[in-house]
């Protein structure tokens, strides 16, 4: 037993920031950032990010596209951990986090539907086995634990990542999916996309802790809080904890440092609770200049380089948005089509009351019409 | 491997059959978990206790010495992790049954079951599905602590994409629960505890599965169609001999899947009986019979002699054990009902 008065456990939580603000290094930079092309990707990922954002709330805004949640100065969380996985293990998302799914293979066009409105945008013709956008905040993460279980039993190895936002720290299942995957030790990563804003709600009022990272420790895991707008810093601390998981050593939590530049969706505006000068002192830390300005020092970028870039992404957000435009809806009973494997007997009569109801809309179309 | 296959491999098989045996309702569904984790290595169970104890009520007792730690699993003690857990599990090919350890703790299960287990297949086109099952005791009657007695099947039957199952004899329970793990899609399954051990039923440890979305006429009439499920049939089963008695003929009907309903059966057997009783132990007011009260008044109406009735728990939470005989109907209650609906002239 100990001796009353001494410490019985004592914690620390490291924090990791590789470049400062203008994009120069701090120190040594980890080996895997020189690797061939990693930097170059990760910035052309980022901008095409910003552009498909761009479009979206473009499209929005012109009332042909539902809401939209970008991820403005939040791209460089995406892209290292779309980066930093293999193609055979299982994203997570939640629903700010289109950076990553393009690496992982879903179209831009399977984004804009998710939002404009359409189920076939989560069916990713790419990643077959990642999880669709999760707008229950914080489920996701007992859904990664279930998946991280899967993996574990079937194709060890594997791993899984997901990830969440500050606002979902203070739920249930952020808990209780770490502390089982702490248990279990199970191969999973989880990346809370600290952006200081759960809507309205500033970081401060969500929880008393003093980082979220430190929420792992409870859970028996390593946290570990990283410049979440330093791409070197992400892509580092993520590959060290997927290293870690597919050694069977199990699952690390993430926080990544950011900030949200842009209003929670389309259908908020957050000039009603945060002032301009903060807003304006954010855009100062943002991640895609920073990793901009990075490449350019080291002679790896430059302004005909850039112009070609902005011209690519342009083009294909424009194609994007143009084939999720032109695409046909779904035949309206596509509600029941999918909904079990067999199609139980009693929705007969439901399918009987939708054509009904479709030839009567016909009918009055017509009518109108004359 | 489906349900159908494994039938059809189980009579392929010429080794000698399986031996008949007595069995409770709760050692018919230890045998069927443990046949299809037997037959089909992608099933898994989860939950409170149900591994080195065998859960509170023993329906999954010894299966972990059999199967082992990574295909039995004690969970930490989080409804919503388990149900999250088992959806996550389900999206990547495992078959994971979950249990609840009594459905008055579900409801923190509920956001997974309803917003992803349910939707899961129609929000991914048919990408990713949920093959899952949540085994839960419910209903009352075993003078149980509070919170420990509820029936609030509704809630999941009013949730699209759900199937939920509720068995009300052993060789169903057995049949049924083999078919629901073979199932593609979630299914809640609920275990009327009170008669987990009332009776026991010659069962053959066969494998043979009972299809799911369908009625059970377990008693042909012509008076009065009697419309349970649960722990109300054995009720239901004493009042039509009852009333049999008294010369009054009664189909009993086991609804057994009461999502999706097999509206079909119910109104076919009140066009030829004129008269329905619905009776649940759930509490009466958006309950399952009025669902399917509603789907008789819709297709049965000039078939109808008499009114539709119910035979229900009350608007009520579920009273604390002493007061629960009151709550919960009995033989004598559907009895009356049926006696009052041969006797209705329109007055």
């Amino acid at each position: 037993m100990a001796e009353q008065g001494t410490t019985n456990r004592q914690f620390s939580i490291e924090y990791r920031q590789y470049l400062d603000v203008q994009g120069k290094p701090l120190g040594p930079l980890p080996p895997d950032s020189s690797e061939s092309d990693l930097l170059l990707n990760a910035y052309r990922n980022m901008v095409l990010t910003r552009a498909l954002d761009k479009k979206a709330v473009a499209l929005q805004r012109t009332g042909q596209m539902g809401t939209y949640a970008a991820a403005l100065g939040q791209e460089a969380i995406g892209t290292a951990i779309g980066y930093a996985m293999e193609a055979d293990d299982v994203f997570v998302p939640a629903y700010r986090d289109q950076a990553a799914q393009i690496i992982r293979g879903v179209k831009l066009e399977e984004i804009l539907a998710f939002w404009g409105g359409s189920e076939r945008g989560s069916d990713f013709q790419g990643p077959r086995r990642d999880l669709p956008n999760c707008i229950p905040v914080a489920t996701q993460i007992s859904h990664a634990a279930g998946v991280a279980t899967a993996l574990k039993l079937r194709h060890p190895g594997q791993v899984v990542v997901a990830s969440c936002g500050d606002g979902a720290t203070s739920r249930g299942d952020f808990y209780e999916g770490l502390n089982v995957a702490g248990v279990w030790q199970l191969p999973l990563i989880l990346v809370i996309n600290n952006n200081q804003w759960a809507i309205s709600v500033r970081r401060q009022y969500q929880t008393a802790s003093a980082s979220l990272a430190q929420k792992a420790i409870a859970a028996g895991i390593p946290g570990i809080q990283v410049d979440g707008n330093d791409f070197i810093a992400l892509h580092d601390a993520l590959t060290v904890a997927l290293k870690r998981a597919r050694k069977g050593k199990g699952a690390t939590l993430i926080e990544a440092v950011s900030y949200r530049l842009c209003d929670h969706t389309t259908a908020d505006d957050a000039t009603r609770y945060r002032s301009a000068d903060e807003l304006n002192e954010a855009w100062t830390r943002e991640p895609v200049k920073r990793l901009q300005s990075c490449l350019h020092d080291n002679q790896l970028w430059d302004a005909g380089q850039e112009q070609a870039l902005q011209a690519s992404c342009r083009q294909q957000v424009d194609q994007a948005a143009q084939d999720f435009l032109s695409r046909e809806p779904e035949a309206a009973h596509s509600m029941f089509r999918y909904l079990y494997a067999e199609w139980p007997a009693s929705y007969a009569y439901q399918e009987q009351l939708l054509e009904e109801k479709l030839a009567r809309q016909s009918q009055e179309g017509q009518q109108h019409e004359h | 491997m489906n349900t159908e296959a494994r039938i059809q491999s189980e009579n392929a098989t010429p080794a000698a059959a399986p031996a008949e045996a007595p069995r409770t309702m709760v050692e018919a569904i230890n045998l069927a978990l443990a046949r299809a984790m037997q037959d089909d290595d992608d099933v898994v169970l989860l939950g409170e206790d149900v591994g080195v104890n065998g859960g509170v009520f023993r329906a999954t007792a010894g299966l972990r010495q059999r199967f082992g730690l990574q295909r039995v699993m004690d969970t930490p003690l989080a409804e919503s992790m388990i149900a999250g857990l088992s959806v996550g599990m389900a999206t990547q090919g495992l078959k994971p049954v979950a249990e609840i350890q009594f459905m008055g703790f579900v409801y923190a299960a509920m956001e997974h079951l309803i917003s992803h287990a349910a939707r899961m297949r129609n929000r991914s086109r048919g990408r990713l599905h949920c093959p899952m099952v949540l085994r839960a005791p419910y209903g009352g009657g075993i003078h149980a602590p509070e919170h420990h007695s509820e029936s609030t099947e509704a809630l999941f039957a009013h949730t699209p994409g759900l199937r939920v199952v509720i068995p009300s004899s052993p060789r169903r329970a057995y049949g049924l629960l083999l078919s629901a793990i073979a199932d593609p899609d979630p299914v809640i399954f609920l275990e009327p505890k009170r008669i987990y051990r009332a009776v026991r039923h010659p069962l053959v440890d066969d494998g043979q599965a009972l299809p799911l979305d369908v009625c059970f006429t377990l008693r042909q009439g012509e008076d009065l169609t009697l419309l349970s499920w649960g722990a109300m049939i054995p009720e239901c089963q004493r009042a039509a001999a009852r009333l049999a008695d008294g010369g009054i003929s009664v189909e009993l009907i086991d609804v057994a899947s009461i999502s999706p309903l097999d509206m079909d059966t119910m109104i076919q057997s009140v066009r030829k009986t004129g008269r329905c009783l619905i009776v649940h132990e759930a509490a009466r007011s958006c309950g399952v019979g009025a669902e399917i009260a509603a789907g008789i008044g819709e297709h049965c109406l000039l078939n109808l002699l008499a009114p539709v009735r119910r035979v229900c728990g009350f608007d009520v939470p579920m009273p604390y054990f002493q007061n629960e005989n009151n709550y919960l109907p009995n033989t004598s209650d559907v009895v009356a009902a049926a006696m009052e609906l041969m006797s209705y002239n329109g007055e």
